[in-house]
Formats: structure tokens, sequence, C-alpha cells
């Protein structure tokens, strides 16, 4: 009866693997990742060929790259759908302790693709960018911790955490890459919040970014650019920013027409950063709104499943993993309409880049593994109502 | 274990016991106690959890939603070309105030004319339209404007600004394709009267149903935003000019120029209390209402853009003289009769100065400044010293660019030695070694002869009397300066600027023209500047005329100095105007009339 109640079996054995995942799989989000990626190679079509003339290659060149390494994403997706919440929790971990080594060791062995940042390895056939892969596993570490500080005789997993989220935060800020290192910070934020910390150290923190945002507006003369950019008030036509607002109010409510947009042909970032400016000018608010509207229905899916959930480590990672894809789409969105300031961050599935939709599968895959369906004793609640 | 065995609560404890009591295993009650704790714990957490992920969700759907209404917004809103379908977008304010003079004459106003622009789709014979179209406009071409309606195009500016006359006769054309965008332009009914201070306008943001104007020079440029200015509800700019003493001064300047068939000519009337110019003239001029563009080749003060009284910064010559004889009297180094040695040549390292004549050995003050010694005014000038004379000229604005309200002014700024040497000092005493413009020189003749107090120049009208500026020089210097350029009138070099009733005083300056490329002065051609303040005793007006390469060949030999150029000039302008200016000649009282007069 305890057993039955609290959920510790969960399945029979013997119970084949497919039907049980096809029954428990967050199917509706899973299907909305499939329409990203779906929307993502049909502008692909048009942003990718000016990007490949530019630079030489056969018009579809990126394309075919985005259509190759965009199927392996979802296979390494649905791989890690199928793996049990501990699967995941250990190669989270593991991926992590891999992941912060190979951040570390960037100023070495990385390069800079004359971007003026030690962000990637070169492996010849594509670069690989450790931060990206380092997102889902720091998620899962520091839920971890934070999980095990809430068990009796646990750990101070909070403390851990922050000092984990801090080092790495480091490390970024020292490529430079402000951006990414607020994002781990702003994870480390979420997942303390969620699992009920204490309200005024969130604010302490927020202090210390806008502290160390002052500090970083004096001496990175290219971030202090684009924070007056954005501060001016005044779109220069001429900005990539000018292009893409310009392009956004060129297509309207219904777009220009496929392949009539002319917005890639001005934008370096057509195609990774100022997607949604592509989609927009093509095909017109309608498009975008759908691209929104998916990431709401993902981001809103996950969170609702996350509130049932009894496990906290479950919880917790799951809740930092939704965290970081929404805010991902909502920094990119923000910044092509010019709510936020100009700040280079992938459009979830849908912008072109080999390692970004490889680790953002890998960070999805996890997430929906984490909220397949598993008996969470609700019986209990309604047997004998909630315990005070 | 210990420490969760110290807080298992009292009542669990008494099971233990009575457990322990029965002979049963204590253990499994325990940890069956700290699984409960733990539950309940966990349920705590998730209950708090729970309420803060829903505010999380909350936050993020509103985040999303935020963006998205942005992005609607933005697709709602126009791009930054014209549409046909006007409408959205923030509205073109084509309100611009008008400028008036001192008088509230009209200097520049609005006239409605319409743009021309078509919309093929709309039109019902192009082959038609674009044949009368080219008989009308003759710079129009037929078959470039087929091309352009037959190419697929919704939207075609065809002219910015056409007359009551051409829209007549393209409504006679009676294309519904053909349509007109009322367009405010900027009038200047004068033509080039005080074209220069005025400036020009030009259309800036543009729509299809208005065009924004903005100034492109001058006052339209300076005022452009308070012209603009929709809270002023187009109340009118007033300027200081006036507009009759404008056009005498432009009429008698222009003549002098053809007369002594200068390059250029320049005329400056100022105000000598409030710094007001009433008259700003440069020549040659343009019509601000079709300003010529700015050349591309040759010097550019060549161009009739070019405003020699405010950007021409020249070497004026002795006109600086009283300057400084005004600071050596001011600071007491001398008295008007003090003798000053004029023997000459004076020698100072390799340099020497000359005088135009010989004046003979010593000479008063104010002998110096009448006859115009230059040896006379550099030696006073190595009394002062270098550092007073230039502290002197700095307080007089000479140093600087002036403050008028032209967008030019800042760009005119004087040219002076860096390093202020002792000869420097000796030099720029008599008007050699420091370029400055007309401008710059009246408002220094202003403070000069207006009891000593600093003027700056302008060309806003001043409401009511204005309140005297720091004191730069003692009245009595300014009285005995003004009583010294009278006597240059009188028994100097600038008879001729003797112009009945009016006691004029003044200084002349004759400066060679430094070579433009450098190399040392020409022989042949000079500036010729005669700065002239009226009437003495109690100088109202100054008045500054500066003729480029003016020569007289009326003569036996050719005269190019002020006193036979720019000093009729100037007599003849304060002739014209000074009656305009409202002054009372002051002719000698003759024997009384013997006419009785009665009254009936």
């Amino acid at each position: 009866m305890t057993e039955m109640v609290y959920g510790s079996v969960a399945r029979g054995a013997g119970q084949p693997i497919l039907p049980r995942w096809w029954r428990t799989i967050d199917r509706v989000s899973l299907l909305c990742v499939f329409l990203l990626f779906a929307i993502g190679l049909l502008l692909g079509l048009a942003a990718s060929p000016p990007l490949a003339e530019r630079n030489g290659l056969a018009p579809f060149h990126y394309y075919n790259r985005q259509v190759l390494f965009g199927t392996l994403a979802m296979l390494v997706l649905l791989a890690f759908t199928m793996m049990s919440p501990r699967l995941v929790r250990r190669l989270g971990v593991i991926g992590f302790a891999f992941g912060f080594v190979a951040l570390a060791l960037l100023p070495f062995f990385g390069t800079d693709y004359g971007k003026g940042a030690v962000r990637w390895y070169s492996l010849g056939f594509g670069s690989f960018q450790p931060s990206e892969f380092l997102k889902p596993g720091f998620v899962v570490t520091a839920a971890w911790l934070i999980a095990a500080s809430q068990e009796i005789n646990g750990p101070p997993g909070r403390i851990y955490s922050l000092v984990l989220a801090l080092l790495t935060a480091g490390i970024l800020v020292a490529q430079p890459d402000l951006g990414q290192a607020a994002l781990f910070l702003f994870s480390w934020g979420l997942l303390y919040f969620v699992s009920g910390g204490a309200i005024a150290p969130l604010f302490g923190l927020l202090g210390a970014v806008v502290g160390a945002g002052l500090v970083a507006y004096r001496s990175y003369e290219h971030f202090a650019r684009r924070i007056d950019g954005f501060l001016s008030g005044q779109v220069e036509p001429n900005t990539q920013i000018g292009y893409a607002i310009n392009a956004i109010r060129e297509g309207g409510f219904f777009g220009v027409g496929v392949g009539e947009g002319q917005v890639k042909w001005s934008l370096p970032d057509a195609h990774t950063d100022f997607i949604i400016a592509v989609a927009a000018e093509e095909y017109g608010l309608a498009l975008v709104l759908l691209i929104l509207l998916l990431f709401v229905i993902i981001t809103l899916r996950a969170l609702v499943r996350l509130m049932r959930e009894r496990d906290p480590f479950i919880r917790l990672a799951g809740t930092g993993l939704i965290g970081m894809f929404a805010t991902q789409a909502l920094i990119n969105a923000g910044v092509a309409v010019r709510l936020l300031p100009a700040k280079g961050m992938t459009l979830p599935f849908v912008s072109y880049g080999g390692s970004s939709i490889i680790a953002t599968g890998i960070m999805m895959g996890m997430l929906l593994a984490l909220t397949r369906s598993r008996p969470q004793g609700e019986i209990g609640d309604l047997l004998i109502g909630r315990r005070r | 274990m210990s420490r969760a065995a110290v807080r298992v609560p009292l009542r669990p404890l008494s099971r233990i016991l009575a457990a322990r009591r029965r002979g049963e295993d204590p253990a499994a009650i325990e940890r069956e106690n700290l699984r409960r704790r733990h539950e309940q714990m966990r349920d705590r957490t998730r209950r708090r959890a729970e309420g803060r992920l829903l505010a999380l969700g909350a936050l993020f759907v509103l985040a999303f939603f935020v963006v998205g209404l942005r992005m609607g917004m933005l697709a709602a809103s126009d791009p930054q070309e014209p549409r046909a379908s006007a409408g959205g977008g923030s509205a073109i304010i084509a309100q611009r105030a008008d400028i008036l003079d001192r008088n509230g004459r009209i200097l520049a106003t609005n006239l409605v004319t319409n743009a021309l622009y078509a919309q093929p789709p709309l039109m019902v014979d192009k082959e038609a339209a674009a044949r009368e179209l080219a008989r009308i406009f003759p710079d129009l071409d037929e078959a470039d404007l087929l091309k352009k309606f037959t190419s697929g195009r919704k939207f075609i500016w065809l002219k910015r600004r056409i007359s009551p006359e051409q829209q007549q006769l393209v409504h006679d054309i009676g294309d519904p394709g053909l349509l007109f965008g009322p367009r405010e332009m900027r009038l200047y009914p004068n033509g080039r009267l005080a074209a220069h201070v005025l400036g020009g306008a030009g259309f800036g943001r543009e729509g299809v149903h208005a065009a924004e104007i903005v100034g492109v020079a001058g006052v339209e440029k300076t005022f452009d935003a308070y012209l603009r200015d929709p809270a002023r509800n187009g109340q009118p700019l007033q300027l200081s000019l006036d507009l009759t003493i404008q056009a005498a001064a432009e009429r008698v300047l222009a003549g002098g120029m053809k007369l002594f068939g200068a390059r250029g000519a320049a005329a400056v009337l100022m105000d000598v209390r409030s710094g007001e110019i009433l008259a700003l003239v440069s020549l040659p001029d343009f019509d601000p209402n079709s300003r010529p563009a700015p050349p591309v080749r040759g010097p550019a003060a060549d161009s009739p853009l070019f405003n020699r009284a405010l950007q021409g910064v020249y070497e004026l010559g002795s006109v600086f003289k009283p300057l400084t004889i005004a600071l050596a009297l001011d600071s007491g180094l001398v008295r008007t009769d003090t003798m000053i040695d004029t023997g000459g040549p004076l020698r100072w390292g390799r340099f020497t100065i000359r005088d135009f004549r010989d004046y003979g050995d010593r000479l008063s003050v104010d002998k110096v400044v009448i006859k115009s010694s230059n040896i006379g005014t550099a030696r006073i000038a190595q009394q002062i010293g270098a550092e007073r004379l230039r502290g002197f000229f700095s307080r007089l604005g000479l140093l600087e660019p002036t403050p008028l309200e032209l967008i030019e002014a800042p760009g005119a700024r004087p040219l002076w030695p860096r390093k202020w040497s002792e000869i420097s000092t000796m030099t720029v005493a008599y008007g050699h070694g420091i370029a400055v413009s007309p401008v710059h020189l009246a408002a220094a003749y202003a403070t000069l002869v207006n009891g000593g107090t600093l003027v700056r120049p302008t060309l806003v009208r001043k409401e009511g009397p204005v309140a005297p500026g720091p004191r730069v020089l003692s009245p009595e210097t300014s009285r005995r300066i003004a009583q010294i350029l009278r006597r240059v009138v009188t028994e100097g070099t600038a008879s001729l600027a003797e112009v009945p009733g009016y006691r004029v005083g003044g200084k002349t300056g004759t400066a060679d023209k430094p070579k433009e490329r450098g190399g040392g002065y020409y022989e042949d051609r000079v500036i010729a500047t005669f700065a002239s303040v009226f009437p003495v005793p109690d100088p109202r007006y100054v008045l500054v005329v500066t003729l480029d390469e003016p020569e007289d060949a009326t003569g036996e030999e050719v005269r190019r100095t002020a006193g036979w150029t720019a000093v009729p000039v100037a007599a003849e302008m304060i002739r014209r105007i000074a009656p305009l200016l409202g002054l009372r000649p002051d002719v000698e009282q003759g024997a009384p009339d013997r006419l009785t007069l009665t009254s009936n």
C-alpha cells in the first residue's frame, strides 16, 4: 500500500519501452519542438543562401548543414527523452564536469574565429562551443546539489551550486561572453527561487550583477557601445537592429511573400540572431506570433507539469532547463524588436548553428525526459487531503 | 542519526518506548517517523514551489506577450518610406514660423504649393500621361516617364514643387493616377536682401501629404528647432535687422563695389549699446529662394554663399590702432598729448616697420592715430607689453569666434599668433598678423565708443533697453577715443567721410592681402576697411565697410587706400541710412530767421 501511494515502484517489469515512452511523454511539447525545427528549416531556406553567397559556397551549403545537424539534434533529443531521471542526472553531472574542463581550457586550445572572443573549439568539420553544452549540465548539477540540500542531513547544496555558477560565470566573463555569464547566474537564481529560498539574497545577486554590468560598461568598449546604442532611443537605420526593425515593419501582418524579403541580404546575422526578423519580413506577424506561441506552449506545459512534481530534483532541474530555454528565446526575440540591448543569442531550434542546435536538443531532451508523467501520489492528496 | 533522534517529537517517542516495552524493534518506527517527517518537509517545499512556479509561468507568459505585442506594434507601423495610403507614423509638422525684421516686415514666410506624384496602378492612359507631362514640364523626358510608369512601381515622385498654373495643366490631363501632395515652401519675398543672414531652407523628412522644411544655413538653421517648435504656435522670430536700412546699405555697397572694381564687399551696421546688427551685407550675394549649391572647386571665399562680413577673417590693418591707443590711454601709460618717437624705419630683429609716409621724428599720441603711424603705434604697444595687449583683445572678443546667432559664426575663428612674441605685439597693434571678421571689428568699436562697456553682437531684436555689459574701458577713455576718431575725419586720412550734420568719426585701414599659397603679401591687392562711428561725441552706431581688392583708377596713379575707396562708400551709406535711423542732422545754427512764427 505504501509503495503504491508514494510511487516508489512505478512500473511493472517487462513493460515494452516504446509504448511506455509514448504513453508518458509530453506529446504536445514534442510536437511543438518539431514544429519549431520545421519553421527553422523553412526560414533557413530563405536566410542562409545570402550567407553562403557571401562566403563563396554553394547556395544551400548552410541549409544542408542545418538539416544534417538539426536531424542529429532531433535524434539526440529523442534519445534523451527515453532516459530515466537518474540517468539524466548522471549524464548531466558528467557532462558538466567535461564541459567545465573544456571551458577552462578554452584560452589554451580554443579559437576566436576572428570575432574577438575565444569561445570555440575548431573541430575541422565544425565548431564546438563548450558553454552551449555546459548549460544543461550545469542546470542538472545545480538542481542535484540543491535538491540534496533539502534532504535531512543533506549537504549545503545551495552554496556549492552558487560557487559552481560563479566559477562558470567568471570563466565566461574572462572570454569575454557577458551574456552567457548572466544566463548562468540567472538560471541559478531561478533554481534558488523555486527551491524555496529567501527572496532577499536574490536581490543581492541582482545588485551584484548590475554592479558587474557597470564595471563591464566601463571596461569593455564593445559592451558599452551596445548599451549606449540601446539607451540612445534612436534606431540608427544602418545597424543590425535598424534593419531588423524595418524588416518587421516591412512585413506587416502577412509578410511581403516567400523569398521577397530584403533583410537577409543586408544582415550578417540574419540566419542566427535575427532569424525572427527574416520570419517577420517574409511571412509577417502571423508566423512570428506562431513561433512565440509555440515557445509559450512548451514553457507553460513544462511549468504546469513541474508544479505537480514531487521529486525536488526533477522539479528543480526541469525548471532550470525550461527557464534557460525560454529565456534564450525571449532574449533573441526581445533584441530583434529592440526591447533589449543587442546580444547575440540564438533562437532555440529555429536559428542556424551546429553546436547550438545539438546542445538545445540535449537540453530539451532532458526536460522532456524529466517531465514524462509518473505517479505523483495524487491519490494520497485526494484521499486524506493536504496535510498541514 | 543522533541529531534526528533528538528532534523526534514526543508522541512517537512514547510509541518507541511502548514498543520497547513490548519487545519490538523500535528502529522501524524511527525510520517510519523519519520518513514521515521527510515527506512533510517535501510537501511543504512542494507547495511553496508550486506557488513560485506559478509566478514564474506568469512572468514568462507576460514576457512573451510583451515581445509579441511589440512585434505587433512594429508590424502595424509604417516602414520608413512613403506609402500611398498615408496614416500611421508620426505626423510631419509643416508649420514653420515666419522671420520678421525689427519693424515687423516679413523676411521669410511660407507658401503652399503642391508636389506631383504618380501612382501607376491607378493610371488610365500611361502613354498619354507621359506625353502630356513631358509637354508641361520640359525637364521631364517622355520615354523615361513611360518606363517608370510601366516598371511596376506603385509610387513615383515626379516634381517636388509645381506652380498653380502647372497644377491646373496636370489636372487637365485628367488622369486619376496623377496626384498632388500639398507642400509648404519657404519664401523669401525680398529676394536677395539679407540673404546671408537668412541662409535658406530645404526639405527634410518627406511624406506624401506634407514635408518638413528645415533650415540649411544662416538664422534658418540656427533657429531651426525654435522656428519649428509647435509649442510656440507659429509665433514669428524677430531679427534686429531693419529691412529698409539693409536695402539701402546693400544698394550703396553694390554701387561702391562696382565703382572700385572690388571682388567683394561687406558692411556691418551695429547699435553700439545693444550690439544689435541693423544691417549685415556681404557681396556678391545669392537668392535664398533658390540657394546655389556649395562650390566644389576654388576657394570657398569666392562663392556667393560665403558671408564676408562674418566668415571672412581678414587682416584689417590700421583700424586696430584706436584699440591699442585706447588701452594705452586707459591704463595711464600715455596721454593724448604725449609725444611718441616715430622716427623710422623701426627695426626689430629681422623685421622692419615702416610708415606709409614719413611723419617726422615725433608725433603726439592722437596724431599717431590721425596720421596712422605704424611706428608710433608699435612703440606704444611695446610700452603696453604683450600680455596686456593680448588680454585686452581677448576681452574685446577679438580672439574668439563671435557669438552671433548664425550657424556659420562658430566656424569664423580669428587668426592670431599662437606664439605671441614681442614683434607680434608690435604688428598686431596696428592690425597686422591678426585676422578678424568685420563683425568682430564692429563689436570692438562699439565697445570702444559706447562708454567702454562690452558689446555682444546679436541678430535678434532686443526688447527695451539693454543692460550694459562688463566695463572694459573707462567712460573718459571712450570719450577721448571718439574724439580722436572724429579728428581722423576732420584732419586725417578719412576726410571723404564727412557727412554734413552727422559728425562721423572713424579710422581707415588698408592691408595688403596675403597670397593664397603663402609666401608673403601681394603688392597690388588690398583689403580696404573703414570703421566709422556716428554721431560724435556720443556715437550711437558703428558702421564697418570692407572692400576686397578695390582700385580707384580715376586719378593719375591707381589709388587703393581705404581713404579713397572704403571711406567714400561708407560716407554715402551713412548719408542714406542716417535719416532712416531717425538721427536728426545737426546743422549749424545760423542767424535766427527773420520770419515771425504765428499761428492762427
